[in-house]
Order: structure tokens, then C-alpha cells, then sequence
């Protein structure tokens, strides 16, 4: 075990974490990335507000977050969502099987409030409980709790809407594929 | 199908696509552009430990 070991020396560590959850805030590849960035760089400036033996990522989070609230959510507005299209375009036709389209998921999940999909993304994807996410947001465990569970109820909501047009759309093409058979026959 | 039984399908949906949408990011290659940055704060920091700054955003 070294000692007087230098916490930046994992910083390394959390360098692709960083990334995933910039990209969940901003939805933007080239934006997430500058934002990491930046973070970075204040990261390494104030690591001494870094107390070793604690989370480490939570506190590179709250940086990263920081730096999202008071810099990049509004160039997010100004950006167009090239990733969203590029995506919409590489997207398969719908399964019959009912399975939800990551399409789908990515526009519901864009229209969640900042707050609510970097909780969700936090608890639900990045292995955070709730205190460490809480604790990241600077904010109390209920209040993150609260965001979650209206953040899945919202994303159950929007997709409903989306799942009955897919259905009703795969009625058609069934219905159509059908009534071709027939006219074969 | 029963809207209970769609519902929980579509919670499950949900979770998953959520670990893939972090996922998908995480398990990327990270760009040599932050290693590289991580070098540079390191070596200019060394460079500069004269004279300390005192940052705090």
C-alpha cells in the first residue's frame, strides 16, 4: 500500500463513469465530453476539498454537475440534438414482440426535468443509493427518492403513449400483411 | 394483455434501458483527449509548485 498517496491518481478510474453520466445529463456526445473536461480541471484544482477515503466518483459527480448547472444546460438548449437524430435514423423498425424501443426510451427520457433524469440515472443506472446520490445533488434522501419515483412514473407515462402508437401501428402492417396474403391467394 | 401485467413489462423496459443508456457510455473506450489532460494538469503542476494557486471555483 502506498503511502501518501495522491488522490488524483484515481481519478483515472472514474474517467469513464464521468463520461456516461455527462452524457445522460446533456444527451450530447460533444457537449458531455466538454463537460467532463471542465470538470476535470476543476477537479484537480480543488481536490483538497477531496477527502481521501470518501466516495471519490460522488464527489467527481457533484463536480460534474456543477459544472452542467452553471455552464452547459443552456448551450444543451442551443445544440441540436444531433445524437437523438442520428439515433432516430439507425433505429430498427418496431419488434412485434412489444419490446420497448430505445428510441422511444431516448425521447421520453430527454423530456424528464434535468433534476429528475440525473437522479433516476444516478439510483437506477450508475449503482448510487440514495444517500450517495442525494448527498451528489446536494440535496436531502427524500427529496431524491421523491424524483425517482416520479421521474419512473413520468417515463411510464410517456412511454404508454408511445407504446400504444407502436401497437397501433403494428396492427397495420399486420393487417395489410394479411389482407396481401389473401390477394397471393 | 392486462394493463397491470403491460405495465410491469414496461417498468422493467424501463430499468433496463436505463443501464443501457449509462452503459453504453461506460463501457466505451475512454478518449485518449482525458488521459492526456490528465497528464498535463500533472506536469504543470510540477512545473509551477513554486508558486501555488489557490482556486476555489
Amino acid at each position: 500500500m502506498a503511502e501518501h498517496s495522491d488522490p488524483r491518481d484515481e481519478v483515472v478510474e472514474h474517467l469513464s463513469a464521468m463520461r456516461a453520466f455527462a452524457m445522460s445529463l446533456t444527451r450530447n456526445s460533444a457537449l458531455a465530453d466538454d463537460m467532463v473536461q471542465d470538470a476535470l480541471v476543476k477537479a484537480w484544482s480543488k481536490i483538497d476539498s477531496y477527502q481521501p477515503g470518501t466516495n471519490m466518483r460522488a464527489w467527481l459527480f457533484t463536480i460534474l454537475r456543477n459544472t452542467y448547472y452553471s455552464h452547459h444546460r443552456k448551450a444543451r438548449r442551443e445544440v441540436a440534438d444531433v445524437d437523438g437524430e442520428m439515433a432516430a435514423a439507425l433505429s430498427q423498425k418496431p419488434d412485434h414482440d412489444g419490446r420497448l424501443q430505445m428510441r422511444d426510451f431516448n425521447h421520453a427520457f430527454e423530456q424528464l426535468k434535468d433534476e429528475q433524469r440525473e437522479a433516476l440515472i444516478l439510483v437506477g443506472a450508475g449503482g448510487f443509493s440514495y444517500e450517495e446520490a442525494a448527498q451528489t445533488c446536494g440535496v436531502a434522501i427524500g427529496t431524491i427518492k421523491s424524483r425517482v419515483n416520479r421521474a419512473r412514473k413520468q417515463l411510464v407515462e410517456l412511454l404508454q403513449m408511445s407504446d400504444d402508437e407502436v401497437l397501433e401501428a403494428t396492427d397495420v402492417v399486420t393487417t395489410t400483411i394479411v389482407s396481401d396474403n389473401k390477394n397471393v391467394a | 394483455m392486462t394493463q397491470d401485467r403491460r405495465n410491469s413489462n414496461l417498468e422493467e423496459a424501463i430499468e433496463a434501458n436505463l443501464k443501457r443508456v449509462y452503459e453504453d457510455v461506460a463501457n466505451q473506450d475512454v478518449p485518449d483527449r482525458f488521459k492526456d489532460l490528465l497528464n498535463k494538469l500533472r506536469e504543470s503542476e510540477q512545473t509551477e509548485k513554486t508558486e501555488p494557486e489557490n482556486n476555489d471555483g
